[in-house]
């Protein structure tokens, strides 16, 4: 079979799956997964980018998520004025003196040759530089979290649209990737991997216990939302007189009261399903876009070159080309792709929950996504991410009736049943691991291998 | 000024709260860094399976000393835990051999990139991971029994007549007399024995070995057993010392993979030093120094803050500057890991 037939049908069959789970279950359900397939594919494009194109190995996804993620925050949160009337000037001398510590060791490190003098003054520098920051930084910001604790606590945002978050997100990722970047890679190919996993670890950190900045662990809920509320529409006349144009041959039979409580039950679910429909034309809209620059840019020179610099290392140094510039380059590319997908994801939710972020979701289940379809395809990224996600979420029901199904000769109350049931949920991680490792071993190009481009 | 007995006091207080606790957590660190870093030396990837690997083998030794214990069976002082540690290990190292055989061995005959390596060993740490929760449950587990102190603290009070107490807890005292003699035991191995050579040449010069007539499954094979026997004493110890929860284990490879590269990846004593080192910087970086300056200020200057250089929530913050500042100054490690391109 041709990769064209292939990739057509393996979209035939996702499209299949979901349309069964829309009748078997129902589209509410469905709607939600493909709503998180979307924002899984673009997670899965961005690291495709970083590993499929480059061959960089990123342990940190879950942590460009969650800058995405915090961006949404800070886009869209009002402005606590309160807070930045106490802690402002404190928070503002701190970001000088941090300018003047970055800009002394910059000027550190060019005036002074290197040598052992060069390194005692740069270290004396840090620590001078880290003291005298914390003493401010420490004031301020346990100015800003006494400030109403129970609602606020931290410093709010900018008060502006939360889709301005989507290439915000994309961006704060994007920084993050050039500092961690920067240090590792140039190196050997495991060092990216130990420092991005890091990284991850350390950014959600940050989230949870920078209460200032997050709220950390109290969440912040209630965000701003590019879409309707359900609420508005169930009251709006407009909606209302439109869903019982839609629903007119069912409540034509019906009268009086029954009507009426049928249109409201009509109403209520039509606003949900509605809604889902305007998240998900929104994120199909980003997806296409990210989709067709990715496409795009493998197709061109710059893409040739990423896998040439991929396959072989020395051959395109030989040639002339910076490999460390560019993976520099990729890395951060897919990280902004990621970061993207991050703040797309805290605005379907409406919500940032520093203590959802967990590396087997975020890092490992996206890295399952891009190897399961094919490295180095993007069809493959999305169609990976569409069946994994189906896959993850049905995963828990599935795995408890079969466990419920083996154990059902023992007793109710056997001890050992009770504990495969009450286990169930860890069954996920070992079934994946599972998949990648047997992927990996009998299947290495995926579902949709990287096309074989032949010279003209 | 202080006198002879503030300084007395604040080096008790410090001895308990740093010098003890590191001294302990270096030694299950540098045990942990030491199968991390002779993987690396002889099948040259970055093993992240690591820390489940361990949650794995002291899993088996937590499920042996409960059974152990209800049982009756006690070697009081000693924690019960000794005596299941033999078969924890003989589990890790059948479980490490087999997943060699099922998955690396695979990778290593087609002599892939090492990255290919590193992405299957994230497959095996998720694998374990699920395994490990799903059997014992993600919650935290203490198996530690016996004499719980070597050294209490009101006795040593009493002793000393010191405001401060030290308190050594039996397990930090066999975590530290344990890595010493394993540690000499495999320095013996490695440098006297046969098998110790042959593994070492093959990490200093695989071609170079193979031609000598060097089996290298076997060295692979020894390799996993030594570094599944490591693992599972660190994860015992470690869980001894604090307590066993699956994902704390997970979280230990940051730590562990920073004690191998500032040692000097593939290079055991750097391992060992690095243990330290990390050790050391977490905890003391993470101390609250305020009553210590009180002691040494004999009451005279109270600091308003806490004294406290970073929160102990960042402690694998820690971790990751070390190797930032590693990677930036001196990529090689400090005893000079050969494995840098």
């Amino acid at each position: 079979m041709s990769l064209k037939n292939r990739t057509i049908l393996s979209y035939a069959a996702v499209a299949l799956l979901l349309i069964l789970t829309g009748f078997l279950q129902s589209w509410s359900v469905t709607l939600v997964m493909i709503n998180l397939c979307l924002i899984s594919a673009i997670m899965a494009l961005g690291v495709n980018i970083q590993w499929g194109y480059a061959g960089l190995f990123s342990a940190g996804t879950v942590g460009f998520t969650a800058v995405g993620g915090l961006a949404g925050v800070l886009i869209s949160e009002a402005p606590i004025y309160e807070a930045w009337g106490v802690g402002g000037t404190g928070l503002a001398i701190t970001v000088a003196l941090l300018v003047t510590l970055v800009a002394t060791i910059f000027g550190v490190m060019t005036l002074m040759t290197p040598g052992w003098k060069r390194r005692w003054v740069l270290t004396g520098t840090v620590l001078i530089g880290y003291f005298l920051i914390r003493l401010f930084f420490d004031e301020a910001t346990d100015a800003i979290e006494k400030v109403d604790p129970a609602s606020a606590g931290f410093l709010g945002g900018l008060g502006l649209p939360i889709l301005l978050s989507w290439p915000v997100g994309g961006l704060l990722a994007a920084l993050v990737a050039w500092g961690i970047g920067k240090v590792s890679l140039g190196l050997r190919a495991d060092y990216l991997a130990i420092a991005t996993l890091g990284i991850g670890e350390i950014v959600i950190a940050v989230i949870k216990n920078e209460d200032w900045l997050s709220r950390g662990v109290k969440n912040v809920a209630g965000l701003d939302r590019p879409v309707p509320r359900e609420i508005d529409l169930q009251e709006s006349p407009e909606f209302i007189s439109w869903v019982e144009r839609i629903h007119s041959g069912a409540l034509e039979a019906l009268t009086g009261d029954e009507r009426a409580q049928a249109l409201r039950d009509f109403v209520q679910y039509d606003s949900g399903i509605f809604v889902k429909l305007c998240f998900m034309a929104l994120f199909a809209v980003v997806l296409l876009i990210l989709f067709w620059l990715a496409q795009r840019s493998l197709n061109s020179p710059w893409g040739r070159m990423m896998r040439a610099i991929r396959d072989n290392e020395v051959a395109a140094e030989a040639m002339g080309k910076n490999v460390t510039k560019r993976h520099l380059q990729t890395f951060i590319l897919g990280a902004a792709v990621v970061g993207i997908a991050g703040a797309m994801l805290t605005t379907l939710d409406g919500q940032l929950t520093p203590g959802t972020y967990n590396p087997l979701r975020y890092t490992f289940l996206i890295w399952v996504m891009v190897i399961v379809g094919g490295s180095g395809n993007n069809h493959g990224s999305v169609i990976g991410a569409f069946l994994i996600w189906f896959a993850w979420v049905q995963a828990e029901p599935a795995g408890a009736w079969f466990l419920d199904l083996v154990t059902s000769p023992l007793a109710e109350d056997n001890p050992v049943r009770l504990h495969l049931l009450d286990s169930a949920a860890h069954m996920r991680p070992f079934l994946m691991g599972l998949v990648l490792l047997l992927v990996m071993r009998f299947s290495p190009k995926g579902i949709l291998p990287e096309p074989v481009r032949v010279g003209r | 000024m202080p006198d002879f007995v503030d300084i007395l006091n604040a080096l008790a207080l410090m001895s308990n709260f740093v010098f003890v606790p590191a001294l302990s957590y270096g030694a299950q660190l540098a045990l942990g860094a030491l199968g991390i870093t002779l993987v690396f030396g002889i099948l040259r990837f970055a093993n992240f399976a690591h820390g489940d690997q361990m949650a794995f083998g002291t899993m088996v030794v937590v499920l042996v000393t409960f059974w152990l214990q209800a049982m009756g069976v006690s070697i009081d002082p000693v924690p019960t835990a000794f005596l299941a540690l033999p078969i924890g290990i003989a589990v890790a190292i059948l479980m490490s051999l087999g997943i060699d055989r099922t998955v690396y061995r695979f990778y290593r005959k087609r002599r892939v990139a090492p990255v290919i390596y590193v992405v299957a060993s994230v497959g095996v740490m998720y694998l374990l991971n699920g395994l490990t929760r799903f059997v014992i449950g993600p919650d935290d587990q203490r198996f530690a029994d016996g004499a719980r102190f070597l050294i209490n603290a009101r006795e040593f009070k009493e002793m000393t007549g010191l405001a401060e107490g030290i308190t050594i807890k039996v397990s930090q005292g066999l975590t530290v007399l344990i890595s010493i003699i394993v540690v000499i035991a495999l320095f013996w191995f490695l440098q006297k024995t046969r098998m110790g050579k042959a593994m070492r040449a093959y990490s200093d010069n695989e071609d170079l070995a193979l031609l000598s007539g060097i089996n290298p499954e076997k060295v692979v094979a020894v390799t996993w057993i030594i570094a599944a026997t490591l693992a599972t004493i660190a994860g015992t110890m470690y869980g001894l010392d604090k307590s066993f929860k699956p994902f704390t284990y997970f979280q230990l490879i940051l730590p562990m993979f920073a004690a191998a590269i500032v040692g000097g990846i593939g290079q055991p004593v750097g391992a060992i030093v690095g243990g330290f080192i990390v050790a050391f910087s977490e905890v003391m970086l993470t101390y609250a120094y305020k009553k210590v300056a009180l002691y040494l200020t004999h009451g005279g200057w109270e600091p308003e803050g806490l004294l406290q250089i970073l929160s102990t929530e960042y402690k694998f913050a820690i971790s990751f500057l070390i190797l930032v500042v590693v990677l930036l100054v001196r990529p090689t490690g400090i005893f000079r890991g050969k494995v840098i391109t």
